[in-house]
């Protein structure tokens, strides 16, 4: 049987690659060779993952220098010579060994103001939004996103600007900044220009690049620059 | 915390903002030397010439191919830029990046071809 | 989990002034983008053209000497390379020098105004030579 060579990173903010020998199965994701090695050669390693199908985001890693969700990622596409590279994903905190500490991620996410804030009462009739108006399109564009983190760890702007708010954060007000039901459109917008914000975007793309639901953040953010830019004309910033 | 290094960066959006940025820092540095040879006009066309003349040199007119070609490159790369954050895209990006390559390659080419 | 805990700030930390400011920074590094696009293109081609037909000091001089639309082409040019390269040299100080104090405002804002000069004073040369 074949063997694959597994290197993972194992520790905190100190630590190392160890390696591991998996035997390799015709179809194997990167998350049935992690599983596999805590189950039948270390027990003290420490991973998250929930569904294992490609929904919740939990399983994301950086396997071979790239963040990938590891249940989606089959060996034989990423494996170079029989060998693969596992570590926690970058630009957060390592808790221990593949895990990563995910709360300044989610509370940038809250500096972005990217939560809705409601206007009507339950006197009033629902909103009616249609859904093909260019506003619509443009927020469903990015909704999909489930916080997994893969983009903040793929953004270099991320690893040089310690404030910047980052692409999912971003992304999340963009969609409620074409949410026409939401009252917080000037705090908002006030809220993710800036240098911590959408102007330290540089457009490299690695966030499209890489999100699993192909939700593309960059254009997200051009449309907060856009929307900043016309706010300030406006002398509304 | 870990840090990405190269296999996460080798693509190709990130290629054009290392062009872009190194491009534009190799114009910033060349402009005051273009500013001064241009203010030598002050002591008359035969100071003028002199310059022209040590331009004329092999590693010079190199240089000088390779500024045209970066000023071509962050050209390019520059209404690439426009064309993300000001029009409506998907997904034709790296077409657009393509394109950029091409053109500022072409201008280097029309430069090189013409000494 | 080891240690204390650290806080994470939920509240937006950018003060309505600074985000203004870079929002100001953003739209004048674009408007001058728009305007060198122009600006350099016109350049290249006549660069391209200058060297096909061979360069003298005499002959650039005869073209610029007294040409008062070529005066203020460049200087619209030479304005926009003072507004659109300090801008972008600070964003590279800021993110791979870590430089991100005050000084560093005071040494963009010095070099666009070194340019602007340095640059008009060449524009004159040739105009007035």
């Amino acid at each position: 049987m074949d063997l694959l060579q597994v290197s993972v990173w194992r520790g905190a903010a100190s630590g190392g690659y160890r390696d591991y020998e998996v035997p390799r199965q015709e179809s194997q994701s990167v998350l049935d060779v992690v599983t596999y090695i805590q189950r039948s050669i270390d027990p003290t390693l420490s991973y998250r993952f929930a569904c294992r199908v490609g929904m919740c985001g939990a399983c994301a890693m950086t396997v071979n220098g790239v963040a990938r969700w590891t249940c989606r990622t089959h060996v034989t596409k990423v494996a170079q010579d029989n060998a693969i590279q596992i570590a926690p994903l970058a630009n957060l905190p390592v808790v221990k060994d593949l895990v990563t500490d995910m709360r300044e991620f989610f509370d940038k996410w809250a500096r972005a103001r990217g939560r809705f804030a409601p206007g009507a009462t339950r006197k009033e009739p629902f909103a009616r939004v249609a859904s093909n108006s260019p506003e619509r399109v443009a927020a469903n564009a990015g909704i999909e996103c489930i916080g997994c983190g893969v983009c903040y760890a793929s953004c270099d702007v991320v690893s040089w600007n310690q404030d910047y708010l980052g692409p999912a954060a971003l992304n999340r007000a963009w969609t409620l900044v074409n949410d026409v039901r939401d009252t917080a459109q000037r705090e908002r917008l006030a809220a993710v220009a800036g240098d911590a914000g959408c102007h330290a975007c540089h457009t490299h793309l690695a966030c499209s690049e890489r999100c699993p639901k192909q939700i593309e953040p960059t254009a997200s953010i051009a449309g907060l620059k856009r929307a900043v830019a016309i706010a300030a004309l406006k002398g509304e910033l | 915390m870990m840090k990405n290094d190269y296999r996460a960066r080798n693509h190709p959006a990130w290629w054009a903002f290392l062009v872009h940025r190194l491009s534009g820092l190799a114009l910033s540095v060349f402009l005051p030397f273009h500013f001064w040879a241009l203010g030598q006009a002050f002591q008359g066309e035969a100071r003028l010439d002199t310059l022209l003349r040590w331009t004329e040199q092999p590693l010079v007119k190199f240089a000088e191919t390779m500024l045209v070609l970066l000023l071509a490159a962050h050209l390019t790369g520059g209404l690439r830029l426009l064309a993300l954050e000001f029009l409506p895209w998907r997904g034709w990006q790296k077409t657009l990046l393509a394109w950029a390559a091409g053109a500022a390659f072409a201008a280097g080419l029309a430069f090189a071809l013409a000494l | 989990m080891s240690g204390a805990a650290q806080s994470y700030a939920s509240e937006p930390a950018a003060t309505n002034a600074g985000a203004r400011i870079e929002t100001w920074l953003w739209i004048a590094q674009r408007a001058s983008a728009a305007v060198l696009a122009l600006c350099v293109l016109v350049h290249l081609i006549t660069i391209i053209y200058a060297v096909r037909h061979g360069l003298t000091g005499a002959a650039i001089l005869a073209r610029t000497r007294g040409n008062g639309v070529g005066l203020g082409f460049y200087a619209l040019y030479v304005l926009a390379i003072a507004v659109h390269a300090p801008i972008g040299l600070r964003s590279l100080c800021q993110e791979w020098l870590g430089w991100r104090r005050a000084s560093l405002d005071w040494f963009v804002g010095g070099l666009a105004l070194a340019l602007f000069a340095f640059g008009l004073r060449a524009g004159w040369a040739v105009f007035s030579s």
